[in-house]
């Protein structure tokens, strides 16, 4: 596979990647909405419009005109990207503090993603692209760390509900 | 730098309607929506030549959040409304969608023979081992010790099998998916679709609600350690054997389908309406 191939393949996955993401927040806040927590879902929408940034600038730097093609066998290591946040990580009394927090794990996840690509034994250029997006990575981990600093922490029993959805008696 | 494109292949979203889902945050179900949508756009389908028929249930929401047609029918009879459906219209794709009640109490009976008939259809059943919809009453899949408000101590009753039964009534096609694996799910619902026959899904898609300890599902399930077989005999030990948590094809049989090309040439509507003419009385 020529450096072009490699890295053309490598910014396919990273989109991939960031396209994923921009999906599965967008649903998570469509979710949200559904049960009324506005706040939390305009959060999560938030955080979409800025994972759709990422995928649109990955577009215009390769200067794809579409949506590129996935490699023939592509699939990622785990179940799902690395920046893509489990279907199953809400609860509709979640507070903005959660949604960062689980927005601070897809970020370590995809920071990590990379910089195992960057030591690992690609071609150069994709290994000194993949060490620049850790760095963007590392980046949007320490700007949710500050933001979860102005939101306020969760009080203790925060998902109990003096009106559950499922009273059973 | 010169990437392949994809001009008009189809989409996910394709298959997805305007309608928002109404499942509890965190349900699996959002899961294996996303997962159909996804097969659907790996197989190169179009929404106008796939149909969705499901029964009564949260699971039994989805034709609603797609763009195939779809018919929300009544509790337990997806099956043979899908039956028909396909034996009439042999050109369109048919899934049903069920869950653990819909399809395996109330509709246990049609499974049987869903299985038996071999119509190619791909029935995916989203078991959360509890009626969701209705509450939380155990299902036939509850475990016996589950302990809950309207089953204090549990039922003691033993978990009804659905893959044992599937494959011991004649389903060509048998599978188990989990819902945090999206992406795996739609590979496996893909596979079933291609698969000519009645192919069973069986979808760990944990009840956030009512069975919060399923969100442990994603640590228990593991990929199967043995590749497919059309051997029945074989399939039955693995299954009988089975911990529940095995995901992947675990059978793949070779009968041929039930079509119902000839039954439509031997008798057309005309034909079928004369039989049904009132007879004159002079």
């Amino acid at each position: 596979m020529s450096l072009d191939d490699a890295y053309a393949e490598f910014m396919q996955r990273a989109y991939a990647m960031e396209l994923e993401a921009t999906e599965r927040y967008a649903q998570f806040a469509e979710q949200l909405d559904t049960h009324n927590n506005r706040e939390v879902a305009k959060l999560f929408r938030k955080l979409s419009e800025v994972e759709a940034l990422h995928a649109r600038r990955i577009l215009d730097e390769m200067g794809w005109a579409s949506v590129p093609a996935l490699p023939p066998a592509f699939a990622w290591d785990g179940e799902e990207g690395p920046e893509t946040a489990p279907f199953d990580a809400l609860h509709y009394l979640m507070q903005p503090w959660h949604a960062l927090e689980i927005a601070l794990r897809c970020e370590q996840q995809a920071q990590k993603f990379f910089e195992d690509i960057a030591a690992g034994s690609a071609p150069q250029g994709v290994k000194a692209a993949a060490a620049e997006m850790a760095g963007e990575e590392r980046e949007h981990v320490r700007l949710i760390r500050e933001w979860m600093q102005k939101v306020p922490r969760p009080a203790a029993g925060w998902d109990e509900d003096p009106d559950p959805p499922h009273v059973s008696e | 730098m010169n990437a392949p494109l994809v001009a008009s292949a189809p989409q996910a979203k394709d298959f997805k309607s305007d309608y928002k889902p109404v499942w509890c945050p965190g349900c699996g179900d959002y899961s294996v929506l996303a997962a159909i949508t996804k097969a659907l756009a790996s197989l190169e389908l179009r929404p106008e030549n796939v149909a969705v028929v499901s029964g009564i249930g949260c699971s039994s929401r989805i034709p609603a959040y797609t763009t195939c047609y779809g018919f929300h029918g009544v509790h337990g009879r997806a099956l043979p409304a899908a039956t028909g459906l396909k034996a009439a219209r042999p050109d369109l794709t048919v899934l049903v969608a069920s869950g653990d009640g819909d399809g395996y109490s109330i509709g246990g009976n049609h499974f049987l023979h869903a299985c038996r008939r071999n119509v190619d259809l791909t029935y995916i059943v989203m078991d959360n081992h509890v009626y969701g919809m209705t509450k939380g009453q155990p299902s036939p899949t509850t475990e016996p010790d589950w302990s809950s408000k309207l089953a204090p101590g549990g039922t003691g009753l033993r978990e009804f099998h659905p893959l044992v039964i599937a494959l011991a009534s004649g389903a060509n096609f048998i599978a188990r998916a989990f819902s945090g694996d999206p992406n795996g799910c739609a590979t496996l619902i893909a596979q079933a679709v291609r698969h000519p026959g009645f192919s069973f899904i069986e979808v760990l898609s944990p009840c956030v609600t009512f069975r919060p300890e399923q969100r442990g599902w994603k640590n228990a399930v593991h990929p199967a350690p043995v590749a497919p077989t059309d051997d029945p005999g074989r399939a039955a030990r693995r299954l009988m054997t089975d911990d529940g948590f095995n995901i992947g094809v675990l059978y793949q049989g070779n009968r041929a389908p039930f079509r119902a090309e000839k039954a439509r040439a031997m008798a057309g509507v005309a034909e079928l309406a004369a039989g049904f003419a009132l007879q004159e009385t002079p």
